[in-house]
């Protein structure tokens, strides 16, 4: 017998990046060992801001319907799941469709896995992993109900847009309550930011100019303050 | 009456004509072969009719359901860019096509390495299922169709059958030797390689909490469910006739071709479907050695190569085709597949932090 489903909220602005809901995620069943929730730094040179990024089970899956195995598939409750393991060929469609950069293409298994909102879990009537695990409540699965009382500073929208497209998503995104819906204007995003890349560039210089970096090899030098650090940052220096 | 007609209305509605014609075609060109290749029915076996006509059936299905399949956007791309790039001079120069295939065909088709990373015992399981359909497929059908037939050669010294292709005698088997123990024990043969196959992937759904989970009854058991009662039924027919003189082999025959019949209609609808669109893979593993060794799609954010250029381009394409508009302000500007899924991710952080105005209350 299957749990009736409740809503997932995503409060982009408590994430801390602890990646506790990346730990979490990787004991779900349906992809055991790998984690399919994303936590990205956004603009580490300016900001800590990070951004946890699951599924989000829009209405109309882009990524199913650039299936060319019709792989991906809805459930009646609105969960997009995993490919059909009989049918992906990993051909990375669903990958570069998702207009939320979520699935993830296993090329050796041939096969694309996603967040399926922890369905052996959910199903059971026990809350996804992530949103178990999450300390600051970024990621949170109740009622609409639940979420109101909790959060009366904010609400709940589930409409993106993403220049003329419009994508409406099963899971909500929690947003200022003068906000109607999210606006992806990357064009305009794209301008005078910085990105990691970007980041990583100037850090390198910079580590080499202190000489913490050695310019010829690219190795650290010894006794150097960047040994331990594992972060986005250092790993495209 | 008048229900009747609107339902058949409605179908006609629903149903793809282009398909309904190509399913069509290959209906009347496999009875046609079946005609001919059983000598005007001469040899085919009226015994095997049921199976005649189930296979008739599967092929109308299988073949309209591929249609419908290839008539999808992507599809469609996938299926002339794998054609396209099989028969490109680019990837003929030393023979790097047929290269490509005979490596695909050996990985994907025949090994199925990727099972094997997916789970080895999963692969065991479907490897033993596989080979076991094939063998069987491969010598229930010509019998069906009556392309094979054997007839009774000599009787003195040693008792001989003699084995018809096509109505032609090739080959004289001495039933008491060897190859004519294989020969007509195959079915057997691929029972014991099929229930073992259904065992493991029985039980891997299971205990497999995963697996267990999303499994559905109709898509995931019903297969393996027909699948062990094609095997064992015929298994049971062995037994009736090889230890019980015979004993309720009727009744056991009827039994087995009922499953097998049952088997054959369901093939276009379910899970088994898989067997005839798999090998349209092999078209992906084109598109991935023709862009091996180009230039990646560069992403904006991240500023490195993600995606063939090829396939974000392709995928433009498709996406206006299924009415998405994923594009820029203006041409100048990347369309949102154009940017790694990695940097979609970062400018939806950046997006977010905007409507914020840069604080968090």
């Amino acid at each position: 017998m299957i749990a009736p489903f409740k809503e997932f909220f995503i409060d982009f602005q408590r994430c801390i990046g602890c990646q506790a809901c990346v730990a979490g995620c990787a004991e779900c069943h349906t992809h055991r060992g790998s984690p399919m929730i994303h936590v990205d730094k956004v603009d580490p040179a300016v900001s800590p801001q990070t951004v946890p990024m699951l599924c989000m089970h829009c209405k109309v899956p882009t990524c199913a319907m650039v299936c060319p195995a019709d792989a991906i598939k809805q459930d009646e409750n609105g969960i997009v799941h995993s490919s059909l393991k009989p049918r992906c060929i990993s051909c990375s469609n669903c990958e570069l469709a998702c207009p939320f950069g979520v699935p993830i293409v296993d090329q050796k298994k041939q096969q694309m896995q996603k967040c399926d909102m922890c369905f052996d879990r959910t199903s059971a009537g026990k809350k996804p992993m992530c949103a178990t695990v999450c300390p600051t409540g970024a990621l949170f699965y109740g009622t609409m109900e639940e979420m109101k009382r909790l959060r009366p500073h904010s609400k709940p929208i589930n409409k993106w847009r993403f220049g003329k497209q419009l994508v409406e998503t099963r899971v909500w995104v929690m947003v200022p309550l003068d906000v109607e819906e999210m606006v992806v204007d990357w064009p305009e995003l794209l301008k005078g930011v910085e990105g990691p890349v970007d980041f990583a560039m100037k850090l390198k210089e910079r580590f080499q100019l202190e000489g913490f970096v050695d310019p010829e090899s690219n190795e650290p030098l010894p006794f150097n303050m960047v040994n331990d650090t594992k972060d986005t940052e250092a790993q495209f220096l | 009456m008048h229900k009747l007609v609107e339902t058949i209305r409605a179908l006609r509605h629903e149903l793809d004509g282009r398909s309904l014609f190509f399913a069509t075609i290959a209906t009347l060109l496999l009875a046609a072969a079946i005609v001919v290749g059983s000598r005007n029915l001469f040899d085919f076996d009226s015994a095997l009719i049921g199976y005649c006509f189930a296979s008739l059936f599967a092929a109308f299905g299988l073949v309209y359901r591929y249609s419908v399949w290839l008539s999808k956007p992507p599809t469609r791309k996938y299926w002339h860019r794998g054609w396209q790039l099989c028969f490109s001079p680019r990837l003929w120069k030393n023979l790097r096509s047929p290269r490509i295939l005979a490596e695909a065909v050996t990985r994907k088709i025949v090994v199925q390495d990727f099972i094997w990373y997916r789970s080895p015992q999963r692969w065991l399981g479907h490897f033993l299922i596989a080979v076991g359909c094939v063998l069987a497929a491969a010598i229930t059908f010509p019998l069906v169709f009556g392309w094979v037939h054997f007839e009774q050669g000599q009787i003195e010294p040693t008792i001989t059958y003699i084995v018809y292709v096509l109505g032609f005698p090739v080959r004289e088997l001495d039933v008491k030797g060897a190859e004519a123990w294989v020969a007509l024990h195959g079915l057997i043969i691929a029972s014991f390689l099929v229930i073992p196959g259904v065992m493991l992937a029985m039980y891997r759904r299971m205990v497999d909490q995963g697996a267990a989970a999303v499994q559905r009854f109709g898509r995931d058991l019903l297969p393996l469910i027909l699948l062990f009662a094609v095997a064992f039924t015929g298994l049971l027919l062995w037994v009736s006739y090889e230890f019980l003189h015979g004993y309720f082999y009727s009744a056991l025959a009827q039994l087995h071709a009922w499953t097998v019949i049952g088997t054959l209609i369901y093939l276009p609808f379910g899970k088994l479907f898989h067997i005839f669109q798999r090998p349209a893979s092999l078209g992906i593993s084109y598109y991935k050695a023709a862009n091996a060794d180009k230039e990646p799609a560069q992403c904006p954010v991240t500023k490195q190569g993600f995606a063939p250029k090829m396939q974000t381009d392709d995928l433009k394409e498709v996406l206006a085709e299924l009415e998405f508009d994923y594009s820029g302000k203006t041409d100048a500007d990347p369309a949102w597949n154009e940017v790694s899924p990695r940097g979609r991710r970062i400018l939806i952080g950046r997006a977010y932090s905007k409507m914020r105005h840069g604080k968090f209350d």
